[in-house]
């Protein structure tokens, strides 16, 4: 019995921790729409600082505690710093732009901590004057878990007052719902929007600072916490700072006990919570249902128009070009170019339910993972030979897009994002720890093509093939009736209903087709380097699919090739510099900044501008 | 014989009733027009006859239907079209490809894979959008059309699937005074043409007194009053609660004109 | 008071204001008269500065506004009340009041939640309530009453009898006449010409984002040739 209660109070110092972090996000989206996935990497800042100061800071509750807050303020003025350079710039640009800069953020500061830092994990010291343990029904709890529990309590008390009872409360909430006209009322929003930055990224930096006693400091904090914190928010509901509360305190015991029952699938327990709470409450505990969200339209045009002569002539010219590409270039290039057919194909899938339908996903690794995964399995323990595999993998990924879209479709806009990346994650938690399974974090190794395509070029041949035919088959469909429909249902779901379709049930259709493509690019990955790894399908590859599909243009047909192959040239030549993800971060940045429309998008805006002025 | 039979509708919600016992006809044929204050109850007696929500008694009878549980996009296939208040309509798609949509949904087609949908249908999205008067501008994209014809456009839509009945909310809302006019007149020729049958709400009395064959009058949640346009015009309840002293209308203001005279 | 100088402005490259200019005397009721699509709202949300003009020139009681941003020409004491009503729905009336609610510079009016609340009588009931339980009559006075309290000297009131009930619109103009009294310049964009006549001095008549015809509201309605050319009632 004392154990339990033990227990459930080292639940409650994670679920305070953990509410100091979620609550900072969910103030956050709440106010600017933005999803901050750089919120995470403030957590793991703050932890960072904190270490830093505490352990420079002369020994005694002073410098401990003076320590703590001058990080969380610091990380609070860092992002200041971040709302000011980046945000402010993109506020008018489409969500997910937002998103993808602020991964861009996560990336930067990633490569700036393990340059200050060094790559070990630190070991903080204890807090003076907490550093024993209470005796508490015969089991002992850290003095410092209840300090926690009790900083958790009075942070949610005083965020509940300055909400409710203050004018800038009252003006964060209004914000919510509608800023301009806020603005119109005289109130600056971008002051309102800069403090509300500082607020929540101080509740990040605290959160991160009071770990440093109960945990080691490493840099693995800012994509752990976030993808947690993201369950938190939208479970507790959006913008909810209660919600949120109850939400920490759920999933925290949930981890609390169920590492007692389950030590296995801790990570999966937390996202099944959300699949259900989500499936009950769309809006989680405490959300207030927004209404029937249209699909996000992005400018451009050429999505609309089926390609012309000329455009089909280009392309056709081009792969011409790639056919007989082998005979002029070396090896390397053609490895690299089997890589851009694979990430082509995958993010044409997402571009698929995405562009056309609407529905964003941040989780569309999930099913380019169950493809990857699905055909190394299939090969290693089914004995089933390349070919087999490969064929087999998109209905492996097929499968999960067909469990995991008949719960993402019920929801939409960021909520739908959001869950579709708690899948993703239950596949990630799976292959990561199920190691006699799946390897965990070492793959499985091995993944070879069958003799006959195990020259390079055959291989290059076979991926450029299999994804060209691929990609031309989900052109085909957005044409059709079927990819019409979805298009229809994401200019307006209520008029689309209204003519007689079901748009849930064509939403699922779009995740299964999408899936089933995803899951050939993964398949087809694995071979390409003989090893099927966890990173197939953690939260940056999701990321990447995206960042492919905005840095291409997401209202144009080739802009998920060009941004493929834009990537992977990208990537591949930044390999080569030691801080290769700041400098990537940088560049994200600066084109989210530069080019709202992506690259293909943007071009083709000047295009139209150009033929404007000769036409004026 | 009535096309649409509605009795004893009722709905509450969280204990305000917001339609109590409400009960009417559309006749074949008959332009029938829903007035009354904002919160009368208007939009919930629509949304229960339409599908949207479903009524706590009351039954609503469509030819040898009970449309009551039904979905609405049940209810849609039966033969009951629909407008939007703020119109509602696929921004990137063409004109014609608007109805086309319509038309693929109508002919069960909308999970086809591999056909052009741009050239289904083609004949018949023209034709329905001449009757209208929108065939000029079938190609052009919706999301650059002006208000007024996006309303239109919605009617066009709304025929697709040759309904018996059309139920239009607040038709003519953010139209111009003579747009109006000229939409409710269109669309009272098209209905008299096909033998459609409309149920519509309006707050512009000069639409609702120029077009309705006859009129309801809900407040409250209450069916006050029913008649011909002259008669709710003149009675003296539906005057206090909904028409005012008539000085912001053409209509009355006319008519009131016309009685000092 | 208010003084646009040759306004133009683009929605992407259709050009939806074209040399737009006008003026707007101190406590006068203007009334913008035009169709739908004639650039009735986009005029407001210019002066605004909601939507950026491409050129032209917004004067404000002798100061040009063009360069500022919306909460700065709306400190400078011009208010705004949308056609959409956007009140905050999540908010309690009060709340709603309280949000908006500016200290005065010099010369405007001194609104006060209680004077506020002697113009709009159900709204001191509904104060502790939230905004959401409103009725569409009520959701509009309140917008109208939001933006008193910023203490205007000028308020632009976009098609502020749309969507209501004949009543409630008529309610609507004896509460306008009301702020014409209290010395509150209004210039409010209408399609309801009834509704214009009873409360305008002036009629600016705008068609296709170009201005028609300015000169005093009754001679506006009572010339058969400007109602049939621009209005066509």
């Amino acid at each position: 019995m004392s154990f339990y209660f033990a227990q459930f109070l080292t639940g409650l110092a994670s679920a305070s921790s953990l509410f100091l972090v979620a609550s900072g996000l969910s103030i956050i989206f709440g106010v600017t729409r933005i999803v901050n996935f750089a919120h995470g990497s403030f957590y793991m800042l703050g932890a960072f600082i904190a270490y830093s100061l505490v352990t420079a800071l002369p020994h005694g509750p002073l410098g401990f505690w003076g320590g703590v807050i001058i990080s969380a303020l610091v990380v609070g003025v860092i992002g200041v710093v971040m709302e000011i350079l980046v945000l402010r710039r993109i506020y008018q640009s489409p969500e997910l732009f937002q998103l993808v800069a602020t991964f861009g953020v996560v990336l930067l500061i990633k490569d700036v901590a393990l340059w200050v830092w060094g790559p070990e994990d630190k070991l903080g010291p204890r807090a003076p004057g907490f550093d024993g343990a209470v005796d508490i029904f015969g089991s002992k709890v850290p003095e410092y878990d209840l300090v926690v529990i009790v900083l958790g309590l009075v942070v949610l008390a005083a965020l509940w007052l300055l909400f409710n009872r203050t004018r800038w409360g009252a003006l964060v909430r209004a914000a919510t719902e509608d800023r301009e006209m806020l603005g119109a009322l005289g109130i600056n929003q971008a002051l309102l929007f800069t403090s509300v930055f500082f607020l929540g990224s101080v509740l990040a930096g605290l959160g991160g600072a009071l770990q440093i006693p109960r945990a080691s400091v490493s840099h693995h904090m800012d994509l752990a916490i976030i993808a947690t914190a993201f369950v938190v928010v939208v479970v507790g509901g959006m913008g909810s700072i209660v919600g949120a509360f109850l939400a920490s305190v759920i999933i925290s015991e949930l981890n609390a006990f169920g590492i007692l029952v389950f030590p296995e699938i801790t990570l999966v327990l937390m996202f099944l919570v959300m699949v259900v709470v989500l499936v009950i409450r769309p809006w989680g505990i405490l959300g207030k249902p927004e209404g029937e969200a249209a699909g996000e339209v992005l400018e451009g045009e050429t999505l609309s128009i089926m390609p012309g002569r000329r455009m089909r002539l280009a392309l056709l010219g081009a792969f011409a070009l790639l056919l007989v590409l082998p005979s002029v270039v070396e090896p390397f290039y053609l490895l690299l170019l089997s890589e851009v057919f694979v990430f082509a194909l995958f993010a044409a899938s997402l571009h698929f339910i995405m562009g056309n339908g609407g529905m964003v996903s941040f989780g569309h690794a999930a099913y380019f993972g169950l493809g990857a995964y699905g055909a190394a399995m299939l090969l290693i323990y089914g004995d089933t030979g390349m070919e087999l595999a490969i064929a087999l993998a998109p209905l492996a990924a097929g499968l999960g897009a067909l469990i995991f879209g008949y719960f993402c479709v019920r929801l939409s806009g960021v909520y739908m994002a959001m869950l579709s990346l708690a899948f993703a994650q239950i596949v990630w938690s799976v292959a990561f720890q199920s190691t006699e399974l799946t390897g965990g974090e070492d793959g499985l190794v091995g993944v070879w093509p069958s003799p006959w395509a195990s020259d390079r070029i055959v291989y290059y041949y076979l991926t450029l093939v299999l994804c060209a035919g691929g990609i031309l088959a989900l052109w085909r469909m957005l044409y059709a009736p079927f990819g019409y429909t979805l298009r229809a249902g994401r200019d307006s779901p209520l008029r689309v209903e209204a003519i007689g379709v079901n748009l849930r049930q064509h939403r699922w259709f779009a995740f299964v087709i999408a899936g089933l493509f995803a899951g050939l690019a993964g398949g087809l990955y694995g071979f390409l380097h003989g090893i099927v790894e966890p990173q197939a399908v953690d939260i940056p590859r999701s990321i990447d699919a995206l960042m492919m599909v905005l840095i291409g243009g997401v209202q144009t047909l080739i802009g998920p090739l060009a941004g493929a192959f834009a990537f992977v040239f990208l990537e591949n030549r930044l390999l080569a510099f030691e801080f290769w993800r700041a400098i990537f971060g940088l560049i994200i940045i600066g084109i989210c900044v530069a080019m709202p429309l992506g690259i293909v998008g943007s071009l083709h805006r000047l295009a139209l501008r150009a033929a404007a002025a000769r036409a004026s | 014989m009535a096309v649409l039979s509605v009795s004893g509708l009722s709905k509450s919600f969280g204990g305000v009733h917001a339609l109590s016992d409400v009960s009417f006809d559309v006749e074949a044929g008959e332009l029938l027009a829903m007035i009354g204050p904002n919160g009368a109850g208007k939009s919930t007696c629509f949304n229960c006859i339409n599908g949207q929500l479903k009524p706590d008694l009351g039954s609503v009878r469509f030819g040898e239907h009970d449309l009551v549980g039904r979905s609405p996009r049940q209810i849609w296939r039966l033969g009951v079209g629909r407008t939007f208040q703020i119109t509602a309509t696929f921004g990137s798609m063409t004109v014609a490809e608007n109805v086309q949509m319509a038309l693929i949904s109508h002919h069960r087609r909308s999970r086809a894979l591999w056909p052009l949908a741009s050239s289904l249908y083609m004949e018949r999205a023209h034709e329905l959008l001449s009757a209208v008067g929108m065939q000029d501008q079938a190609e052009r994209r919706c999301n650059v059309l002006a208000y007024g014809d996006l309303k239109q456009v919605e009617l066009a839509v709304a025929m697709a699937h040759e309904p018996r009945l059309l139920l239009m909310d607040e038709p003519t809302a953010g139209m111009a005074p003579t747009e109006r006019i000229e939409l409710m007149e269109l669309t009272a020729g098209i209905v008299r043409e096909r033998g459609i049958s409309v149920l519509f709400t309006e707050h512009d009395m000069d639409v609702v007194f120029a077009n309705a064959t006859r009129i309801i009058v809900l407040n409250r949640g209450r069916m006050v009053a029913e008649g011909s346009p002259a008669d709710v015009r003149n009675d003296s309840m539906v005057q206090e609660i909904y028409l005012g002293a008539g000085s912001t209308f053409r209509a009355q203001a006319s008519a009131l004109e016309a009685a000092d005279a | 008071m208010l003084e646009v100088k040759r306004l133009h402005t683009h929605y992407g490259r259709a050009e939806i204001l074209s040399d737009v200019s006008f003026e707007v005397g101190a406590g006068e009721v203007a009334a913008l008269l035009g169709r739908n699509g004639a650039g009735k709202s986009t005029t407001l949300k210019s002066i605004m500065r909601l939507v950026r003009p491409t050129s032209g020139e917004v004067v404000f009681d002798e100061r040009p506004i063009g360069r500022l941003r919306p909460y700065e020409i709306c400190r400078l004491g011009l208010g705004y009340v949308p056609e959409e009503r956007r009140i905050f729905t999540s908010l309690t009336v009060g709340e709603n009041l309280a949000v908006a609610r500016r200290v005065n510079r010099e010369g405007a009016t001194v609104w006060t939640l209680e004077r506020i609340f002697e113009l709009f009588p159900n709204l001191a009931e509904m104060r502790e309530k939230s905004a959401r339980a409103m009725s569409g009559g009520e959701q509009q006075m309140l917008t109208v009453a939001r933006t008193l309290m910023g203490s205007p000297r000028a308020i632009l009131l976009d098609e502020p009898s749309e969507g209501l009930a004949p009543v409630i619109v008529e309610q609507m103009a004896r509460t306008l006449k009301e702020l014409k009294d209290e010395g509150v310049t209004i210039l409010l964009s209408e399609q309801n010409l009834h509704f214009a006549g009873l409360v305008a001095d002036r009629a600016i008549i705008i068609e296709k984002g170009r201005i028609r015809y300015q000169g005093k509201m009754q001679e506006a309605l009572e010339d058969e040739r400007i109602r049939a050319a621009y209005l066509m009632v």
